[in-house]
């Protein structure tokens, strides 16, 4: 046998690693083409937007394809409503759910982590024919119980749909964030005489902030973007929705809406709607990763 | 023993199942004399933990562990169902292997089982935990850094602070569950003057490893091996002339 050093030959496979860099190189800086392309690309072609409503596009709540005169308004407090009572109603929900899950005798923690795996696998447009042959005329009975007249889309209806949706990915996150919690910290917090709730409440959830925010903001991106269930749900109203009964529509629910008709002005409204629905979620990503630091920095970490 | 003293906590007849019923205790019987130190020694995996933990009934966090016999606190039987678990542990308070400080400052630390268990006024609680932290000689090293996050202290002065926090709530007894094994050996003697000075004041139990510390530091030792107590009594006479030829042979460092 021959040592190939040895012999002064280079292994057979020696050239492998310099086009496994490339490779690498190559793959990590098409993210970020990519994304400078997605910027730009909309820029460009929302500029006669821009240069037609200036920032009066965001103030605007005029969508009138007649008159070509466009705002953005609505689309915009549609979409931060609808993922904001969303977040209000999945947090605690998954918190809790996680807090169970992870506490449950096996074979039951199993069986539920499952069953919420699986809820997130389901495809979006089956949420939205759900919500609206099943959630949207219930909701209408509910609200009829309270006598208010109304058909069952809107802003609520929109906000319950996005909640489902993203009640699996923040409980599965939360999920692991508390089992990663060390033990010895738990069992210090029953050891002073802490109830189970103050023990979640005031040791792991502090302990977990940073995974359970990560779920938040992973559920929060998937509400912000989330587009055919809202469509099914939301009436797609032009309108800034004053009600949580009323009729509303999301950015990603107006550009998959008109697209296929628009031209000229409108097209370019749209796009500059798109541009503002990535700008938002990038800037939620800025936002997050500061606020890490800071709770980071608030804890000793750094 | 000439003088009498007081018994704090009995332990009789006591015996501990894990899950599938394997058996970590047997029939065990030991005398906790109150405001004395009390070693628990041992090989690993010997059950002094274990019995340590029976104690403020800690176990109970985990599925299927099963204890058998009584626990006397005072006099009371505290593994009957109507013991109040939660006023049980700010009575019996523990401290941990490695330093467990919660994600809060250092304040905050101390002061969170005082909102637990008491009311009190914010002054009433800044006292209390400023004579919490001079209890656990942590005050003159923190007193400037109170805000700060108490996973910001060295691990030495977090143990001293978990101290502070479990003396806060005013136990009667304090489980020790070898507090010094991940502490360095200056800290470690900071943390057994603490534990002596803590005497005067509690009943104090402690698992440890170390049989100088042991020697050190209690007034009475137990001899735990495979489950059982094999030999209970004063330190001195345990370390000079055991009773048992196992403890003999595990004080000597034959095995263990």
């Amino acid at each position: 046998m021959e040592i190939c050093h040895a012999a002064g030959m280079k292994r057979p496979s020696a050239w492998s690693d310099p086009v496994f860099r490339w490779l690498c190189l190559g793959c990590a800086a098409l993210c970020g083409l990519l994304m400078v392309g997605f910027f730009v690309q909309l820029a460009i072609a929302s500029g006669d937007a821009w240069r037609t409503f200036g920032l009066g596009f965001f103030s605007s709540a005029e969508w009138d394809p007649v008159a070509e005169r466009f705002g953005a308004l609505p689309a915009i407090v549609g979409t931060l409503l609808t993922t904001a009572i969303a977040l209000v109603i999945a947090l605690p929900l998954a918190f809790v759910s996680a807090l169970f899950i992870v506490d449950a005798p096996p074979w039951l923690s199993r069986l539920l982590g499952q069953a919420v795996d699986l809820l997130a696998a389901i495809p979006s447009i089956i949420y939205g024919m759900w919500g609206l042959f099943v959630l949207t005329p219930i909701m209408q009975r509910i609200m009829a119980s309270f006598g208010i007249e109304t058909n069952g889309f809107g802003l609520l209806t929109s906000a319950l749909i996005l909640t489902l949706m993203i009640l699996p990915y923040i409980c599965a996150v939360m999920r692991d964030v508390l089992r990663m919690t060390p033990p010895m910290l738990r069992e210090a917090a029953f050891g002073i005489g802490c109830t189970r709730w103050e023990t979640a409440r005031d040791i792991l959830m502090r302990y977990g902030i940073r995974g359970l925010l990560g779920g938040v903001f992973i559920g929060l991106g998937r509400a912000l973007g989330e587009t055919m269930a809202v469509l099914f749900v939301a009436g797609n109203v032009m309108r800034v929705p004053h009600a949580l009964t009323d009729g509303c529509t999301t950015i990603a629910a107006t550009l998959a809406n008109n697209f296929a008709e628009a031209d000229g002005l409108q097209r370019s409204a749209l796009f500059a709607l798109g541009l503002i629905l990535l700008v938002m979620a990038f800037l939620i990503q800025l936002l997050a990763q500061y606020y890490l630091r800071m709770t980071g920095a608030k804890r000793g970490e750094r | 023993m000439d003088k009498q003293k007081k018994v704090k906590i009995q332990a009789r007849n006591l015996s501990f199942f894990y899950e599938g019923g394997h058996q970590a205790l047997f029939d065990n019987n030991l005398d906790i004399p109150e405001k004395e130190i009390t070693a628990v020694i041992g090989p690993s995996g010997c059950g002094k933990s274990t019995h340590l933990r029976i104690y403020n009934r800690i176990f109970e966090l985990y599925r299927g562990q099963r204890v058998e016999g009584e626990v006397l606190l005072d006099g009371k039987n505290i593994l009957t169902p109507e013991t109040d678990v939660l006023e049980l542990r700010r009575r019996v308070g523990m401290i941990f292997q490695k330093p467990t400080p919660f994600p809060m400052s250092v304040f905050d630390n101390v002061a969170y089982p005082l909102r637990l268990h008491f009311r009190l006024s914010k002054s009433e609680i800044a006292d209390r935990v400023e004579a919490a932290l001079t209890g656990a000689c942590l005050w003159d090293e923190v007193k400037d850094k109170l805000k700060k996050s108490g996973l910001a202290l060295s691990g030495g002065q977090q143990q001293r602070l978990c101290m502070a926090r479990t003396i806060a709530a005013e136990p009667e007894v304090l489980l020790m569950d070898e507090p010094t094994s991940a502490i360095d050996p200056v800290a470690t003697l900071k943390i057994e003057d603490l534990v002596l000075e803590l005497r005067k004041r509690f009943t104090i139990v402690i698992v440890t490893h170390n049989m100088q510390q042991a020697a050190r530091i209690s007034d009475q030792t137990a001899f735990f091996y495979k489950g059982r107590i094999i030999e209970v009594g004063p330190t001195k006479q345990i370390f000079t002339s055991p009773k048992e030829k196992k403890t003999e042979e595990y004080i000597t460092g034959r095995f263990g």
